[in-house]
């Protein structure tokens, strides 16, 4: 699924190429460096916090990070508790609900509301890790074959294209069923599909700035092939990456939430929000509760994230910024 | 009765930062046949009158005049659709980026036969043959195998030929041509002028000239409106502007040509500002 | 053109003999024998499993296995399946129909509504429609589409009963398949109500896959069309005196098309990810389930050759795309 999320920017590196923070890189340390970073964030905030869709998501965001923290002094039963009495509780303004499951309960009699705010825990720690993992990957192949190019580039640019040739979600599922259902190879695989964006990306913002004046003095001066590649090229191509980053954290979100529902994912009794609907599907017609309320917090995080994405991408991207 | 008759024309910009006047109060006339130079730097307002005039301005330009009126019939009160029938027909003009102002996606001759579906009654076959009369008469070789070449395939010059075509082919009263050679190679500036020049004398169209280049200016135009900042600094005839600048911008302005320096270094307009204001 | 073509047609090479090894390697970095695998659950004598390791070829070095297995794909042997014995290539063919015109029908719901609703919203810039317009886009694309066709089941078929749940038409109607659309093969039975039943069942399911790519087209299309509304060409049109209409659905759209088809052309990928979800929902005979299906019921041989059949018919779209899009494009048509 992870095609339809490149960043409209990679299909133009030049776009960042105006980008305010290689100032700060190429700015000497000290006080005067600290300032203009300052000045930096101020202008991005003041861009950003134009977008009010942007701002709405951020605070959804952080208010999902904060649920996730206090799951254990928000829920209000155990995650896993079955009451035996209380099967397919409606929520409590229906007809039959109680103030004791406010969302109602599932097949097993496990109050959903209490599952739904450990399962915030499970998507923001799989869009976390899976980040993690495919950023650093695509950074390090990304650097790699834009900085030294040649026969290093093709090869790793064709196993990329290799990758991209398959549906995500359709490589994710062989993957799991190689590696075995579980969340943990669910998010190996999401990252080796989300990877080769990062590398594409990595590697046109590399070979842009390669040519550029700061990079060639910091070679004339003898910095080593590590030194230029991570001291002074990389921070220069961060806003590309930090706009996909966002992107990608959403995919993860949905993939990981797409193969728990069929069954490659997180297993049962984990309150993972795709492993949930998964165990739902049977009751559809009969409790409508079980399916509607995993999916919608599915969709409010994935899309206050996406909202966050696109403020950070018209508050990051200068030729936007202009128009 | 002149050709253009426009008095007391502001427009305001709507930006972020509030609105923006870029024009304040500016009157222009243009009579039948004759040549009129807006000359002025670049956010002088000398295109943004002009493209009032076409009704080409954004969403984001409020334009308000005491009169408008073209042919003695008031622009400002007419119709969206009775404007058009007008643009494009009487009025045509032409810009600064030839390339740019051409649809990539479409050939030199569907372009120019266009213009002539939406404003004569000619069958195609007769537009078709029209088209090829208007690339011979703006000098474009070969006219019959140049219809079906796109824009790209065509030099900065090419395209503005085309443009002109497209500009003179329902034989227009009023032509309006801004910065027509900036773009240009210089030795290209000088054709196209002489040509919008001669198909200017051959039809006896009126013809405005918006230029920032004041050897342009002498070698073209009847009478002269030099502009600042959105409002008239100056209106002449051209030889008494040249002979006897009376206003002090226009003073600048001229002795900012290669041609009148006097000392090693080539003065600017803003030399002289400086020098204006501290006296 | 003519270059293009060579060119473009010399980079898939490379990415097919890439996908061929990904999915020769898929079988042989599963944990256990292949051997053993390939038989199932129950155990084999000695000698019959020594005969199916000459059989099957894995005796022999990995590199001419490699070969080997590539021959047989381009002789069209894509395996055969375990569970039924039939060959992976013919399962593929039956089934792949059933995807095709969910997707297409799919794809034509989300140009239908996706492109007018793109410039609507690029025209009107900043008005209420562009907002809404765009607030809903970002939603679908925030779509997890398993859950939304869940929720269009239980409203559509639950509590109003307008549409069925599953498969793709009535059992009460049977008819030779002869296109594989269901939808055409209806009409060409000639039996009353065998069409409307095609289209009831072909309804949500059509909208779940095409809620993703709607999404990406109508943004995709406002900002194209944003960009090129800002181009000196619309103004040379409009100073032609030409009509709005004329102006930017002929000579803005022209132009800002040229993207957006390449958008459509990447959705294919999406399509196929999302059939997977969406066939699996709605019990849909295609491709998706028949993957998903393989996958929990360790039916190897069709996972590889489906990978690979798969793999290469997005790569086989993504080619004809990009021939398209050189077709549309003057600058690279004529260069």
């Amino acid at each position: 699924m992870s095609d339809r999320l490149e960043a409209d920017s990679s299909t133009n590196p030049e776009a960042h190429l105006e980008e305010p923070t290689h100032l700060v890189a190429a700015a000497p340390p000290g006080a005067s460096a600290m300032r203009m970073r300052a000045a930096v964030l101020a202008e991005f905030w003041h861009y950003f916090s134009q977008n009010r869709g942007a701002v709405a998501g951020l605070v959804v965001f952080l208010l999902l990070v904060l649920t996730a923290l206090m799951a254990p002094v928000l829920a209000p039963h155990s995650p896993t508790q079955q009451f035996r009495d209380a099967l397919l509780a409606p929520p409590v303004w229906v007809e039959g609900g109680s103030w004791k499951f406010i969302l109602g309960s599932d097949p097993l009699g496990r109050d959903i509301l209490s599952r739904l705010i450990y399962g915030a825990r499970f998507s923001l720690f799989i869009g976390v890790v899976v980040v993690a993992i495919a950023v650093t990957g695509g950074i390090l192949i990304g650097l790699a074959a834009g900085y030294f190019g040649g026969a290093v580039d093709v090869f790793a640019m064709r196993v990329m294209d290799i990758i991209l040739a398959f549906p995500s979600l359709l490589l994710a599922l062989v993957l799991v069923a190689v590696l075995g259902p579980g969340l943990g190879n669910a998010m190996i695989a999401i990252a080796l599909v989300l990877q080769p964006h990062f590398a594409r990306l990595t590697r046109a913002a590399v070979m842009s700035e390669l040519r550029r004046e700061y990079v060639v003095s910091a070679r004339v001066v003898g910095a080593s092939h590590l030194r230029l590649m991570f001291v002074t090229i990389l921070p220069n191509c961060l806003a590309p990456l930090i706009v996909q980053g966002t992107l990608s954290f959403s995919t993860a979100i949905l993939d990981a939430a797409a193969l728990g529902f069929l069954g490659m994912g997180a297993q049962p009794p984990t309150p993972e929000w795709g492993t949930m609907l998964a165990e739902a599907r049977e009751f559809i017609l009969r409790a409508w509760w079980v399916v509607t309320f995993p999916g919608l917090a599915i969709l409010v995080t994935v899309l206050a994230i996406n909202l966050m994405g696109d403020g950070l991408r018209d508050a990051l991207d200068p030729k936007l910024k202009r128009s | 009765m002149s050709l253009l008759e426009i008095e007391n024309l502001r427009v305001t910009f709507d930006t972020s930062s509030g609105p923006f006047a870029a024009l304040s109060g500016v009157s222009y006339r243009v009579d039948p046949g004759e040549v009129l130079a807006i000359v002025g730097e670049s956010g002088s307002g000398k295109s943004v009158a002009m493209l009032a005039v076409m009704g080409l301005l954004p969403p984001s330009a409020t334009v308000t005049a005491d009169a408008m009126r073209f042919e003695g019939r008031d622009l400002l009160t007419m119709s969206a659709a009775e404007r058009r029938k007008i643009i494009g027909r009487d009025i045509s003009m032409i810009f600064q980026e030839p390339i740019a102002s051409l649809n990539p996606c479409f050939t030199a001759g569907f372009q120019i036969e266009e213009v002539l579906a939406r404003h004569t009654d000619l069958p195609r076959r007769a537009r078709r043959q029209r088209a090829i009369e208007l690339m011979q008469a703006v000098g474009i070789p070969e006219p019959k195998r140049r219809l079906a070449s796109f824009p790209h395939q065509m030099s900065g010059g090419q395209c503005q030929r085309v443009m002109i075509a497209m500009a003179i082919a329902c034989a227009p009263k009023l032509l309006i041509a801004d910065e027509p050679t900036t773009a240009l190679d210089v030795t290209i500036q000088k054709q196209i002028l002489d040509l919008l020049m001669r198909l200017q004398a051959d039809h006896g169209m009126g013809l405005i000239l918006i230029t920032h280049d004041m050897g342009v200016v002498a070698e073209t135009a009847d009478r002269v409106i030099v502009q600042y900042m959105g409002r008239k600094m100056e209106e002449a005839d051209v030889l008494s502007l040249f002979e006897n600048p009376q206003n002090a911008y226009t003073r600048a302005l001229l002795s900012a040509l290669p041609e009148n320096a006097t000392g090693t270094r080539l003065p600017t307009v803003a030399d002289f500002r400086l020098a204006g204001e501290d006296a | 053109m003519l270059r293009f073509l060579i060119r473009r047609l010399g980079l898939i090479i490379p990415t097919f003999i890439g996908i061929t090894l990904v999915a020769f390697a898929f079988v042989r970095v599963l944990p256990g024998d292949p051997v053993l695998l390939l038989a199932g659950e129950r155990g084999m004598d000695p000698e019959r499993y020594q005969k199916l390791l000459v059989q099957f070829g894995y005796d022999r070095p990995i590199y001419e296995q490699y070969l080997s297995y590539v021959w047989g794909l381009l002789h069209g042997d894509f395996g055969v399946s375990i569970s039924t014995k039939r060959p992976v290539l013919d399962e593929f063919l039956t089934l792949f129909p059933a995807t095709a015109e969910l997707g297409l029908f799919a794809i034509l719901f989300a140009v239908a509504i996706g492109i007018p609703a793109g410039i609507l919203a690029a025209v009107r810039r900043g008005s209420l429609f562009d907002q809404a317009a765009m607030g809903v886009a970002l939603t679908g694309y925030s779509m997890p589409i398993f859950w939304w066709g869940l929720l269009l089941i239980i409203l559509f078929s639950g509590i109003l009963g307008w549409t069925p749940v599953s498969g793709r038409i009535s059992f009460l109607y049977f008819f030779p398949s002869v296109t594989g659309f269901m939808t055409i093969d209806a009409l060409l039975s000639g039996q009353s109500g065998a069409f409307g039943s095609a289209v009831s069942h072909l309804v949500l399911p059509t909208i779940v896959l095409g809620t993703i790519p709607l999404a990406v087209i109508a943004r995709q299309t406002r900002s194209a069309m944003l960009e090129v509304l800002a181009e000196d060409y619309v103004r040379t049109a409009r100073a032609k005196g030409l009509a709005p209409s004329r102006v930017i659905g002929l000579h803005a759209l022209r132009n800002a098309l040229i993207p957006v088809i390449t958008t459509i052309g990447l959705q294919v990928g999406v399509l196929i990810a999302g059939a997977i979800l969406t066939e699996t929902i709605f019990s849909w005979p295609g491709i998706g389930k028949w993957m998903v299906d393989s996958i929990s019921r360790r039916d190897y041989p069709v996972v590889q050759g489906g990978l690979v059949l798969i793999a290469g018919l997005v790569m086989v779209v993504n080619l004809v795309v990009d021939i398209l899009y050189g077709l549309i494009n003057p600058r690279i048509r004529h260069r």
